[in-house]
Order: C-alpha cells, then sequence, then structure tokens
C-alpha cells in the first residue's frame, strides 16, 4: 500500500483511529514515567544542584517545538508539490501543538537561567532565533485564522512555514554558527553520540523525550482527524446552503 | 517529594507551569475534537433530510 493512499481523508481517519489508542497510551506512560523518575528518581548535579530537574521538561519541549516546525515543512511540502488537502491539515493541527512546546521551552530555559546564569534572558543567538520561531508560529495559527478561503490559506501558510524553517534550523544550530552566547550546544547528539550527559540524568531524559515525541503524534492525529471532520461539516454545510 | 534546597522555587515553578500548559493543550484538544464530531453529525443529518 502506498504512503499517499492515506491522503485519503477517510482512510487516514481510520488509520488514526486505530493507532491513536496505543499512541495515547504510550505518551502518557513514557512522559509520566519520565518526567516522574527525573523529578523523584536522579540525584542532585554536582553544580546545578536540584535544578538540573528542569531537564527532563526543557529538552524534550524544545526537541519536539523544532521537530514539529519540521513535520509541518514536510506536510506544507505535500500540499504545495501533491495538493493533498489532509497534509496542510496536519500542518494546521501540528501548529498549536508546536507553540505550545515552544512556550514550555522558553519558560523553563528561562527559570533555569536566572540561577544557572543569573538572568532570565539574554540575546544570545539559540534564545533568540528560539523567540522567532516562536513568534513564527504564533503568524502561522494567526495567518490560518485569517484566511477565509481554506486552500488560499493552506498556500500562505506553506510558503511562512518555508520562510520559518530558517529559523527552526537556526534554533538547533545557532551555537554552532556563532559559537558564542550563554547557552551550551546539545547535550545529546544523536548523530555523534558524544553525550555530555551522565547515565543517571540521560535514561529518565531520553523516556521524557520519547513520551514527548508520543505526545506530540497522538496529539497531531486527532488534532487532524477533528480538521478534516470540521472541513466536511463546513463543505456539507456550503452544499446545503447552496441546494437551498 | 525530593529535597529541592535552594532551587526548590524555580524546580516546582518550571513543572507546574509546563504541565499545567500540556493539561491545557490535552484538554483544548480534546474538547475541539467532540465539538468537531458533532458538528459533522449535525451536517450529516441535515443533509440526510434533505435528501
Amino acid at each position: 500500500m502506498s504512503i499517499w493512499s492515506f491522503a485519503n481523508p477517510v482512510k487516514f481517519l481510520s488509520l488514526s483511529a486505530r493507532v491513536q489508542p496505543v499512541l495515547w497510551a504510550a505518551a502518557g506512560m513514557c512522559v509520566s514515567v519520565g518526567l516522574l523518575w527525573g523529578f523523584f528518581g536522579t540525584p542532585d548535579d554536582a553544580r546545578q544542584e536540584s535544578a538540573v530537574k528542569i531537564i527532563y521538561l526543557h529538552v524534550p519541549a524544545a526537541l519536539m517545538a523544532i521537530n514539529a516546525w519540521f513535520m509541518m515543512l514536510v506536510a506544507s511540502l505535500i500540499w504545495l508539490i501533491r495538493r493533498h488537502h489532509v497534509s496542510a491539515l496536519a500542518a494546521k493541527a501540528a501548529a498549536p501543538v508546536g507553540v505550545v512546546m515552544t512556550l514550555i521551552a522558553l519558560i523553563t530555559g528561562a527559570i533555569w537561567g536566572q540561577p544557572m546564569w543569573g538572568t532570565w534572558w539574554a540575546w544570545d543567538p539559540r534564545l533568540t532565533s528560539f523567540l522567532i520561531l516562536f513568534l513564527f508560529y504564533l503568524g502561522y495559527i494567526a495567518l490560518w485564522e485569517a484566511v477565509e478561503d481554506p486552500d488560499t490559506a493552506a498556500d500562505l501558510t506553506s510558503v511562512l512555514c518555508l520562510v520559518g524553517s530558517v529559523f527552526a534550523v537556526l534554533s538547533r544550530y545557532a551555537v554552532k554558527f556563532w559559537n558564542q552566547g550563554l547557552h551550551q550546544g546539545t547535550s545529546v547528539p544523536v548523530a555523534t553520540g558524544g553525550r555530555t550527559v551522565a547515565d543517571v540524568f540521560f535514561y529518565p531524559l531520553v523516556l521524557s523525550m520519547v513520551g514527548f515525541g508520543l505526545l506530540f503524534v497522538a496529539l497531531v492525529l486527532y488534532r487532524t482527524s477533528t480538521e478534516i471532520r470540521l472541513r466536511r461539516a463546513s463543505a456539507l454545510r456550503a452544499r446545503e446552503s447552496r441546494e437551498v | 517529594m525530593p529535597e529541592l534546597g535552594k532551587y526548590a522555587a524555580e524546580v516546582l515553578a518550571a513543572y507546574g507551569v509546563s504541565l499545567a500548559l500540556l493539561a491545557v493543550l490535552v484538554l483544548m484538544t480534546l474538547r475541539r475534537g467532540r465539538r468537531a464530531r458533532a458538528q459533522l453529525q449535525a451536517a450529516e443529518q441535515e443533509a440526510q433530510r434533505n435528501g
């Protein structure tokens, strides 16, 4: 079966309904166990003391904030190239999840930064690009709401998503590009494997990251199904009003 | 409850705000989903009534 068959809304709803119970259960378990393990079951760090426990929220949220935008980028490209409505609706559905993840990353970063760096905020490359990514999320959501015709809205938001991807990339790699500022590089580099986090903090962190990832997928599938139903209801109402 | 020392306020604030935001996101998602199902059902019934 081709992956494009899921561009059919009926098939998408059917698949989504089948996998969602498992996804929600797995996400709930991983997030709960990861956060409880991190909060109750890990020692204080030698330098950061108990403030290190913020890592179990900050890192997974930041990871998903950036990855959500990349997911929206892929969905937007599919819309622009192949005109599959489900992909445009999936991008729309992911944005509110991404904005909440970005907000959590910004807030926990500020709370963590105050005792560690002595400031809530600095115009550091990574922090600044993350703030701009947050503003792009808000703009993206506002654009969907502002344009009445759904296909035009999908076109415009897709272009905005392409532009915003620059800041999604910068959010992840700004430290490497400029090599300055307060924020350190990634603690868990997947590509190189040279992590700087001790095992005792690493395992609950990975569980929390997996949990946030599963939660994101579950939320996006649910929200995409919602958008498909709203679009269908809107089309039926429009047809009725034309016939009357 | 673990001993959080001098950073207790920061750690608890980070967890409190984050969990509250996640809870609001999930609840709003579920509420919007229920509303969409009801809207679609009503639109389908209306379409069936009108043939």
